[in-house]
């Protein structure tokens, strides 16, 4: 047992080579090269494909629903000649969603932890707190993208819908408009990642300066401050969803969306940090965590993500049993709307989201493999970015949706760029909590 | 080698040895019964005995003594089902999330919360067999191959599901906290001082020896029962909410419903789990080991679930409004100014205010006040779900057919009745078995107590009634 509990050194530092810089740079700079063909090919396609965007619009309107899918086609062929466009905006809002996600989870597991006193985490504690500094990146987009492509994204940002007078006049959006309009989204826009982004730089002060000097201070106070941000999240996390993906489908509506989404992020946020502790142990750092630790890890990302099926599940089955037609008309589009271009993405959605890490993380020693552990992180990863193109596209882009060099673009640049900040984030402090009062327990973790 | 943080408040105090555990435990278990008992016992059977009368009377007359009518065509019963269902969420929540979470200061707590859970349920399942009103015919709800002809279940009902989802949630609780009183009972066996405690109590403890083998097939075995009832947990309600949610009635189909009503469950579960531990733990002079920091971590989790529960509520609200549908909005209005508006604010402030009180570390910490909070979650709870369930009926599609409902005496006294056999139950296991899993409990001493003493093993020797040997080694 002795090798079990030899504990290695708890002084690492994490080194951003400037061979991995460089990769980034490169990586970003593909991202880039193929968003430019793509949406290059995509200008000169576009006539094509906007025949087929009304063509299909009409197939999605063929029953009850009928309004609110010509509504939301409506804001996707509206303009014509610019659908590549909308795409491009679509795709920027929907990495812009994701990884504001992912990076919002790193704070939300912290401050759960805190609140809980959970001890085993401990050692990998900073992993979760570079993830937010990500933030204020897809905050900045998230804002720009609204001011220059809101009308493509927001079918509620037209003018026309409000005026009575109009003919496109539309009485239940207008109910809407107290909530869903601009001045009001924008202050809800800029508050969310101003209240998340400040409250993580407290923790992750506090827990910097908890490193340098010890003692319980810091610690009380990221419980406390960690509580604050639980009660903010609370109700910030739905709210967020209404507004970042909800609202794109104006007329539909579903109570369960908001916890919905967030159970989305929080197992997209957990099998990230799970990622990044089994790659970073494979380059030779984070030695203390032990296998007690990724199997503990495993079941936080083996457990959420039959959690997010469960939220899935109850939202599509009470639907799809009511059948009533403002709600039915969401699940509608995607089986079988837009010539079913949906369909797949739905499927896979699920099968990356669920079935497989359900069979694959079932077992006790699949929970303690590297290889294993990584697949079973990759699938939800890539399965949550499905999850998100298949609650967003539909609205915007409609039939003009697909999966070309502009969207695999948008996710190399999303992705390197996250990736560097995180970096550079991970390289400023020591790689282990030196002085957390839980160390101890967490260094010593064994569950056998 | 464990370690436990010196910032974890500690879970056992009055520096207990093994023994001490045993000898505190088992006194009551092994002792005549007190006056106190006998006194609370007789009232509980009182109870249940008028409340089985009225409960006669139901079945012989026909369940047209409830106060239904042909708008409110369900209240009281399924109210006080769900009411009930919702309670039996603690105890599992507490053996299996809370043991597969690692949370020591479960140790304490489960076995009576578990128990609590067995005979909730047994309450919320009496209420389905008044339903029936032929409870003679209750086989009827059950998928089985019918000489009646061609004659099915519908299983595209909500309430088939809850059938399966209910007795399977009981069977796997009631095995789970069977399992876990093995040791225990072997414990009680082998200190029985008659033929027959040590028959009957042998008996159920199967054979246990205490042997290294048992313990590791018990400890695999808790955590196999954890695994599965911890999505039971979820399961459970979630197919309770179905019950409504499927239907397309203003106010009842709402996506949420399924996890608000698991958070509002596990909120009323741990509410009851309080009041109970705060009576034993007084009477049984157990308060060594369910310390202020239990009650602490339980009005904490009080609060999460009951401010999951107010953002649900304020999150039905808000999309009734935004959905621009004309009923929806109709019914939340009418929930918060209607005739019923007194039963909308007595539950928000029951479920969403008084929990925020918590906050506090003083009132959360404070006996009296978390007796108090927790009576008053469980008033709210039982709102919750007369909200739910009769304003969303007593305004029907067509004005014409509006109405209210009273509840008849035969309403009350069948309620009446699942009180009295809830405490009658309750009091029975608190007599006869170990409120507390002495063997859990031993596990933690070394890890989480207040002090340790000199020689923490240590055997309670001979007459142990006469003369305990308990506290002797703190002195």
């Amino acid at each position: 047992m002795a090798s079990v509990h030899a504990i290695p050194s708890i002084e690492e530092r994490f080194e951003f080579t400037s061979g991995a810089k460089r990769n980034l740079l490169i990586g970003g700079a593909i991202g880039l090269a193929l968003i430019i063909i793509g949406a290059f090919l995509l200008a000169n396609g576009s006539g094509h494909e906007t025949a087929h965007a009304a063509e299909n619009a009409a197939n999605a309107g063929a029953d009850h629903g009928a309004t609110a899918a010509q509504h939301e086609a409506g804001a996707a062929g509206g303009h014509g000649g610019s659908s590549w466009m909308t795409r491009i905006w679509a795709n920027i809002w929907l990495n812009a969603v994701y990884f504001t996600g992912i990076s919002v989870i790193g704070m939300f597991f912290m401050s759960y932890n805190y609140l809980a006193q959970a001890g085993w985490s401990v050692v990998f504690k900073r992993i979760p707190e570079a993830l937010p500094s990500f933030l204020p990146v897809t905050g900045v987009i998230m804002l720009i993208t609204f001011f220059l492509g809101g009308h493509d994204l927001f079918h509620w940002t037209h003018e026309d819908l409000y005026d009575a007078s109009n003919e496109g006049y539309d009485a239940i959006i207008d109910g809407k408009s107290g909530f869903l309009n601009t001045p009001f989204f924008l202050i809800r826009l800029v508050l969310y990642f101003v209240g998340w982004y400040f409250l993580w730089t407290v923790l992750r002060k506090a827990s910097l300066e908890e490193d340098r000097i010890g003692g319980l201070t810091n610690y009380d106070k990221s419980v406390k401050f960690g509580t604050a941000f639980l009660v903010f999240f609370a109700v910030t996390s739905s709210t967020s969803a209404w507004d970042f993906v909800m609202s794109i489908e104006t007329h539909w509506f579903s109570t369960m969306f908001g916890w919905y989404t967030l159970a989305s992020w929080h197992v997209t946020g957990l099998a990230v940090i799970t990622l990044m502790v089994v790659t970073l142990r494979e380059r030779g750092y984070l030695k203390a965590v032990n296998h007690s630790h990724l199997q503990d890890l495993g079941k936080f990302v083996f457990a959420f993500s039959i959690f997010w099926t469960y939220v899935w599940f109850a939202q599509f089955l009470l639907i799809y049993y009511a059948n009533l037609p403002e709600e039915i008309i969401h699940y509608k589009e995607r089986f079988s709307g837009y010539g079913g271009i949906y369909r797949a993405p739905f499927f896979i959605n699920l099968i990356l989201n669920f079935f497989f890490p359900f069979l694959v993380l079932m077992t006790r020693d699949s929970k303690r493999t590297h290889s294993i552990l990584k697949l079973a992180c990759w699938s939800i990863i890539v399965g949550h970015y499905f999850d998100f193109y298949v609650n967003i596209m539909p609205g915007t882009v409609g039939a003009n949706a697909g999966f070309g060099p502009v969207e695999f673009g948008f996710i190399l640049v999303f992705a390197c760029a996250f990736i560097w900040f995180v970096s550079a984030q991970l390289a400023k402090a020591n790689l282990i909590p030196k002085n957390h009062p839980m160390l101890e327990e967490s260094l010593h973790h064994d569950i056998a | 080698m464990h370690v436990t943080s010196p910032v974890r408040p500690p879970l056992v105090t009055g520096g207990k040895t093994y023994a001490d555990v045993t000898e505190d435990v088992c006194r009551h278990v092994e002792g005549k019964p007190t006056k106190e008992w006998k006194i609370a016992f007789i009232a509980a059977l009182v109870v249940l005995i008028y409340g089985t009368a009225c409960l006669f009377w139901t079945w012989w007359e026909g369940l047209g003594v409830w106060g239904l009518n042909k708008t409110v065509g369900w209240a009281w019963d399924i109210t006080n089902f769900v009411w009930w269902v919702g309670i039996g969420h603690a105890g599992t929540l507490i053996s299996a999330i809370l043991l597969l979470f690692r949370q020591k200061w479960r140790t304490s707590i489960n076995r009576a919360a578990e128990a609590m859970t067995i005979f909730a349920v047994i309450c919320a399942a009496s209420f389905i067999l008044m339903h029936m009103g032929r409870p003679w015919l209750a086989y009827w709800a059950l998928p089985l191959p019918n000489t009646f002809g061609s004659l099915w279940v519908n299983f595209n009902s909500p309430l088939v599901w809850d059938v399966f989802a209910i007795s399977t949630y009981f069977s796997v609780s009631l095995v789970f906290w069977y399992i876990g009183l093995i040791p225990d009972l072997a414990t009680i066996r082998d200190r029985a001082q008659n033929k027959v405690s040590r028959f009957i109590y042998g008996t159920f403890a199967m054979g246990w020896n205490g042997s290294a083998k048992t313990w590791s097939r018990y400890e695999y075995i808790s955590l196999i029962l954890a695994g599965l009832s911890t999505p039971l947990v979820l399961s459970v309600h979630t197919i309770v909410s179905m019950d409504f949610a499927t239907s397309v009635i203003p106010g009842w189909h709402t996506t949420i419903f399924p996890p608000y009503f698991v958070a509002g469950a596990i909120f009323s579960g741990f509410a009851m789990v309080q009041n109970l531990m705060l009576i034993t733990r007084v009477v049984y002079r157990l308060e060594d080991y369910i310390t202020i920091e239990h009650i602490e971590s339980m009005n904490k989790i009080i609060t999460l679930t009951g401010s999951i529960v107010g953002i649900a509520y304020l999150t039905e609200f808000f999309i009734a409004w935004y959905s621009g549908v004309e009923y929806e909005s109709y019914a939340f209005i009418n929930r918060a100014t209607g005739p019923y508006w007194w039963a909308y604010w007595a539950m928000m402030t029951c479920n969403v205010i008084s929990p925020q009180l918590f906050w506090s570390r003083s009132l959360r910490r404070s006996v009296t006040w978390t007796f108090f909070i927790s009576v008053i979650v469980n008033i709210g709870m039982w709102f919750e779900r007369f909200v739910i369930i009769v304003t969303s009926l007593h305004r029907d599609y067509l004005p014409s057919s509006w109405a209210m409902f009273s509840p008849t005496f035969y309403d009350i006294g069948d309620y009446i009745f699942s009180f009295g056999l809830f405490g009658t139950l309750f009091l029975l296991f608190s007599k006869y078995l170990p409120v507390v899993n002495m063997a859990e409990v031993k596990a933690i001493i070394r890890s989480s107590s207040e002090r340790l003493p000199k020689n923490i093993s240590g055997v309670a020797k001979g007459a142990r009634v006469a003369n305990p040997s308990f506290n002797k080694d703190a002195e």
